[in-house]
């Protein structure tokens, strides 16, 4: 089995957001970036089949040379080759154009990607390449099991789960429950030195069109001092979430 | 030429997110000059959607579509937005919505937006409002393409009645093996309780709380307000409660009218979670918390001493105001 895990090189979580060039550019400055938490989970899963099932797995980024400490990381956890699509990543639909490409040309028969990423949080990328290459599509998946070319996997659902059946070649939006957070994998010094030395493969992009852009950003307005209530006098606290929140 | 809505609809009943969807649709309608359009699959009646705007429901009539089926769904709702020529299409951003989102995006070649959260700031060039980095901030967005498909963050705009006549036809797309790729096997759902999704309010905890023994007065305050529960990572992270429950960056976001925390700090993980909310209520121990920094609302105390006796004086005005 081939697996193709696709990787977005985002803001760690607990960066604090700015904006420059008259609020037109995300500012990187002082951020530290890191593989899409979304995208780790299926990163471990696909280690999974690989120890597993001897699938082997690839992972693709689409960037420029910034991303590739992302992808020397996925290679330090183990993936086997890394792939970089050269261009920015401007809008979902351009990206899961490029990925498209990269599946079709791969001969891909499972390709996981997180469900969305935390930077942009369009959610749009797995299902977009799903429809672009014609393959069965799984979203907000939180198990994944493989038995030859079927696939059984569990996805959830407001207010529950649900378990589908489906035929590969499959691309899944995985997240948190693909696998637990306790088995997400730090790279070791053996698998630092071992990435070194694993293939890198920067790609033309084929120049897909976008559909989107960002006109400008703007930050939410500032909060207002919060109104302490003393804990021996509930009924005020009632009494503001009713009268003045409106909330009960 | 109409703006095209997708309303959610459950063993045939509108969701209150369609109505919602509905309103906004409308308000893209007027601006347009134009009416509005809605598909459903297997609705029994209209129900509401001509109170909201709705001049005309598509509904689809088929068995197999019962239960949701994104690829089946997409196909649907792309072959009746061609059939009303819509320019703009309007889904939800529940965890159905979003993920059939993206299947009809290129089956219309429709750029998408989703999680947007206002009106379009001006029809040409089409922009609108979205919420990016998890709620830390907003983008302005413009959509090129000659189809539109704008996903709508819930209780963003809320309802608005515009009472329109709704006429009801059937709608009967030519679908194809290929829609039915995906199988669904079975279906897990807790019906009696209300989902975050849809919670108007949440009560969520954290480590705060001890352990998963001491969660029996978060589900009895939740039951008092209607509430769904939810809780922290680390609380997830731990196995005290379901992933599902876990609210933040890489859990579910909230966007209800009420968000109260027990016993959970407020990591910038988790506020990113509930910035949608309106109003956050903080229940801690600790003053210092950053939580405090963002709520509305806080009470500096001990939550096996607070939840309890607010239970009761909620109890009491539910039944002084019932």
């Amino acid at each position: 089995m081939k697996i193709l895990v696709c990787i977005s090189h985002v803001p760690d979580t607990t960066s604090k957001i700015n904006f420059t060039d008259d609020n037109t550019q995300f500012d990187t400055n002082g951020v530290q970036f890191v593989i899409n938490p979304n995208d780790e989970f299926g990163l471990t899963r696909a280690m999974w089949f690989k120890e597993k099932q001897n699938a082997s797995v690839d992972v693709v980024t689409v960037g420029g040379a910034e991303v590739e400490p992302t992808l020397r990381k996925a290679l330090a956890i183990g993936a086997d080759q890394a792939i970089r699509v050269d261009t920015p990543a401007v809008d979902g639909y351009a990206v899961a154009k490029e990925l498209a490409d990269v599946v079709k040309n791969g001969g891909y028969d499972l390709v996981i990607a997180g469900r969305e990423s935390i930077d942009y949080n369009g959610g749009m990328v797995p299902g977009m390449v799903a429809a672009m290459t014609g393959s069965s599509f799984v979203n907000t998946c939180i198990s994944l099991e493989i038995d030859g070319d079927t696939a059984t996997a569990t996805r959830e659902i407001d207010g529950g789960k649900e378990t589908v059946k489906a035929s590969l070649p499959l691309v899944i939006g995985g997240q948190k429950g693909l696998v637990e957070e306790s088995d997400l994998r730090i790279p070791n010094m053996r698998g630092i030195m071992m990435a070194r030395k694993k293939p890198l493969d920067v790609k033309a992009s084929v120049g897909a069109s976008t559909e989107t852009s960002t006109v400008s950003f703007e930050k939410p307005a500032p909060k207002g001092e919060v109104t302490l209530v003393d804990a021996d006098n509930l009924d005020k606290l009632i009494d503001l979430l009713h009268n003045e929140a409106k909330a009960i | 030429m109409s703006v095209l809505v997708y309303t959610e609809s459950e063993n045939g009943a509108f969701k209150k997110t369609a109505y919602e969807v509905a309103s906004y649709a409308k308000g893209i309608a007027d601006m347009l000059g134009t009416d509005v359009a809605a598909i459903s699959f297997n609705a029994t009646d209209a129900g509401e959607l001509g109170t909201y705007g709705v001049s005309k429901l598509h509904n689809v009539k088929e068995s197999k579509l019962d239960k949701f089926n994104a690829g089946a769904y997409a196909d649907a709702i792309s072959q009746a937005a061609k059939a009303e020529d819509a320019k703009v299409i309007v889904i939800s951003s529940s965890a159905d919505s979003k993920y059939l989102g993206s299947l009809l995006s290129v089956h219309l070649d429709a750029g998408y937006v989703s999680n947007v959260v206002a009106l379009p700031s001006s029809a040409d060039p089409f922009t609108v409002k979205r919420s990016v980095f998890t709620n830390k901030a907003f983008s302005n967005t413009q959509i090129s393409t000659d189809r539109k498909l704008v996903g709508l963050s819930k209780n963003a705009y809320g309802l608005k009645e515009n009472p329109t006549d709704c006429t009801v036809a059937d709608f009967a797309p030519s679908l194809n093996g290929d829609d039915f790729k995906v199988e669904v096997q079975s279906v897990d759902k807790a019906t009696d309780k209300v989902t975050i999704a849809d919670a108007e309010i949440v009560v969520s905890a954290g480590r705060g709380m001890k352990g998963p023994e001491n969660w029996g007065m978060i589900e009895e305050l939740a039951d008092v307000l209607g509430a769904a529960t939810a809780c922290s990572k680390p609380v997830s992270d731990m196995g005290w409660r379901p992933h599902g429950e876990h609210v933040g960056q890489t859990g579910k976001p909230v966007a209800s009218n009420l968000y109260i925390a027990i016993g959970i700090s407020g990591a910038i993980q988790h506020l990113a979670g509930i910035n949608s909310s309106k109003v956050k209520v903080v229940i801690n121990t600790d003053p210092e918390a950053p939580f405090f920094k963002a709520a509305d609302y806080g009470v500096v105390g001990d939550a096996f001493e607070v939840v309890p006796a607010l239970i009761e004086k909620l109890k009491a005005f539910k039944a002084a105001n019932a």
